[in-house]
Parts: C-alpha cells; structure tokens; sequence
C-alpha cells in the first residue's frame, strides 16, 4: 500500500513537473492567425488585450493595475490578455521568470511572428507600434477601442465598466 | 449654402497643402529644425551643405528596442554618409519622465559607443511632434531638392528587430538606396513595435 502510493506520488510529480503550466496557466505562442483569432472573436464578453515586453517599463508599471482589476470581474464577462511582445529568443529567459516572480496569472500570450508590419494594422490601422497598448473589443456591442498610452487602475476599470 | 460649403472645404484643402506640420507622411515636405548635438554645437539640417538627404532617426539612450538596432543605426551611417545621406539622430524624451534619457546621459553614450552621426536634443520635443514620431526607433527618409525636405519614406528600420540577419526587408537601405540611384521607393511606410516616446507630463 506505501509503495503504490510512492509510486502515484513520485508519477504525479514527474508529470506535474513536465507539462508547460505556469500558475496553473500556458503560455500561448501566437502567429498572425491566431492573433486574428482574437481580434475577430465573437464572444458573449468583453476583451481587454494588452500588448506589452518585459522591456518596457511603463507596460512593467502598469501590470499590477490589470492583474488587480481582472480578479474583480467574471471571467464569463471579461477575458484579459496580455500580449508580450519579448522576442521569441527571450521567452525562456526573460519571459517566464518574470511571470514567475511578479505572480501574474492572467493570460498570456507571446507574439511569435517579428515581422510585425505584417500585424499591426490589423489591432489597430492608428496604432504605429508603441507600447504598452490596449485593444478593448466587446463584439456583441460592437465596441472597438483602442488605447494607444499606459493606463492606471482608476482609468482601466472605468474602461472595463464601460465596454462591458 | 453649396457655394459656402465649397469654399469652407477649399480652405481648408490649401491649409492642409500649404502647413509643413505632421506627423509627416511620405510624400510631405518636412521642415529643417535646429538642434543640440552632443559636443554643444546648434545643427540644422540646412547647415549640412553636401548631403543629398537625411536619415531622420527618432531613438533615445534607454529604450531596448532601439539597443537592439544600435548597431544597424551605425551601420546605416558608415554606408551612406559618405553617399550623401548621413544619419541624423534625435532623441525626444522627456528627462523629468525618463531620467536616462538626459543630455548628459546622451553625451556620454554618444562617446562610449562612438556614434559617428549627429545626435540631437529635442528639448522642447517640439520637433518629435512635428514629424509626427510616435515610438523609438521611428526613422524618416528624406530626400533634399532646392532646399526642399521630402519625405520619402517613414517607419521601421527593418523587419526583424530580434535578429539583424534575419531580416529580409531592409526598409531604410532600399530607401535610400533607390533614391541614390534615382528611383522610386518601393515601400514608403512601414511600423513596427518600440517603447513610446516620453512625453513630457503637463
């Protein structure tokens, strides 16, 4: 009986171990298509998708503001992405661990493809590529925002409470 | 009220014609500015006698997507200054926002990385408005005829910023290069990902 359950225990962990979780979340690896995937949703909920680096200090500054207001809602109601913008080769090591050490268990998702004339027109024809920006998207009210600066809680949740 | 309306509109056509303010697109004449460079001397575009253009390069000291294009940026001027098309470059954050962003700071990288092209202060970020830059690095190419500045060409450096030999577009060298052989720029306007610029906060 020990030892079954040694064996369970030491299987659990060995493949706890090896799957790609990150606080109970993956890290998506996005393309064009899949970033059109979202931007095309036609979701029952509004989405609040946040492009961002672990290099840029004012997107940095601005994550506890998201991750503290993204624990306030329904997750039926509201979806938050954030969308980093590292370079691929910096996931592993610059990307993760961040996540890690600043406790952020939103969804995240890296932007793959680097060329990225081939994208940023569809987020946002306006946008001309600075960071942190954020798309709020609410497809059943026909609501597209773009916000093209850094945002503060005060002024996020405003904007959540808006395209809801 | 037809006629009215036909005027308002013309109006306000010749305003938009007429007014060399951006943001600049290709195709816009720019207008000359003068500015700090890092050895305390005042440069205006016009003050360049020889060149047959510039390489506008909006950049800063901190931001890491512009250290990620630091060396193409030198590199840019070690192959076209001498063809007449230097790299000019201008850095538009605000100090108090972004304290690396100082002139002194700029002083010092400017020596320490043995930047060979004029690196300017816009300390009013009077100019970075006019021309419309939005994040760093944000280049405009621009060709000189009769005094005039033309906007041949604005956005991204190329189409890789995490890896220099993977990027097959090189925006700003075909630019150039096409202007140099007397052609037309293919791709005129492009965009690609860079930290903000730092506005100063009023």
């Amino acid at each position: 009986m020990q030892l079954k359950r040694r064996i369970l225990t030491a299987l659990f962990l060995i493949f706890a171990g090896s799957a790609p979780v990150l606080s109970g979340q993956e890290i998506e690896y996005l393309k064009v298509p899949e970033l059109e995937q979202i931007l095309n949703n036609r979701d029952n909920k509004l989405y609040v998708v946040n492009f961002w680096a672990t290099w840029c200090s004012p997107c940095v500054s601005e994550l506890p503001a998201f991750e503290k207001i993204s624990g306030e809602y329904n997750k039926d109601k509201v979806r938050f992405i954030l969308i980093s913008l590292d370079f691929p080769s910096q996931v592993e090591k610059q990307l993760i661990p961040f996540l890690k050490k600043n406790n952020i268990t939103m969804e995240v998702a890296v932007m793959m493809e680097t060329d990225s004339n081939l994208w940023i027109d569809k987020v946002s024809p306006s946008w001309q590529g600075n960071i942190p920006s954020t798309l709020f998207l609410n497809s059943r009210k026909k609501i597209r925002h773009f916000h093209s600066e850094a945002l503060d809680e005060q002024e996020l949740r405003k904007l959540v409470d808006l395209y809801i | 009220m037809k006629k009215i309306l036909l005027l308002a509109t013309g109006i306000l056509m010749m305003i938009k014609i007429v007014s060399a303010g951006g943001p600049y697109k290709p195709g816009d004449i720019a207008d000359d500015f003068t500015l700090r460079n890092v050895t305390g001397s005042d440069v205006s575009l016009s003050s360049i006698k020889d060149a047959k253009g510039f390489i506008v390069v909006f950049m800063c000291n901190t931001c890491p997507m512009v250290k990620a294009y630091e060396e193409r940026i030198i590199d840019l001027n070690k192959k076209f200054s001498g063809k007449g098309y230097p790299v000019i470059a201008i850095n538009g954050n605000d100090k108090n926002v972004s304290p690396g962003d100082s002139y002194e700071e700029m002083q010092k990288l400017a020596k320490s990385k043995g930047y060979g092209f004029q690196y300017l202060y816009d300390d009013s970020q009077e100019v970075t408005r006019k021309y419309g830059a939005t994040n760093t690095p944000h280049v405009y190419v621009l060709s000189r005829k009769d005094g005039k500045l033309k906007v041949e060409y604005v956005g991204a450096i190329d189409n890789n910023s995490d890896n220099a030999s993977m990027a097959d577009k090189k925006y700003v060298e075909d630019a150039v290069n096409a202007l140099l052989s007397g052609g037309q720029v293919a791709v005129t306007q492009t965009k690609a990902i860079g930290c903000g610029i730092k506005w100063k906060k009023t």
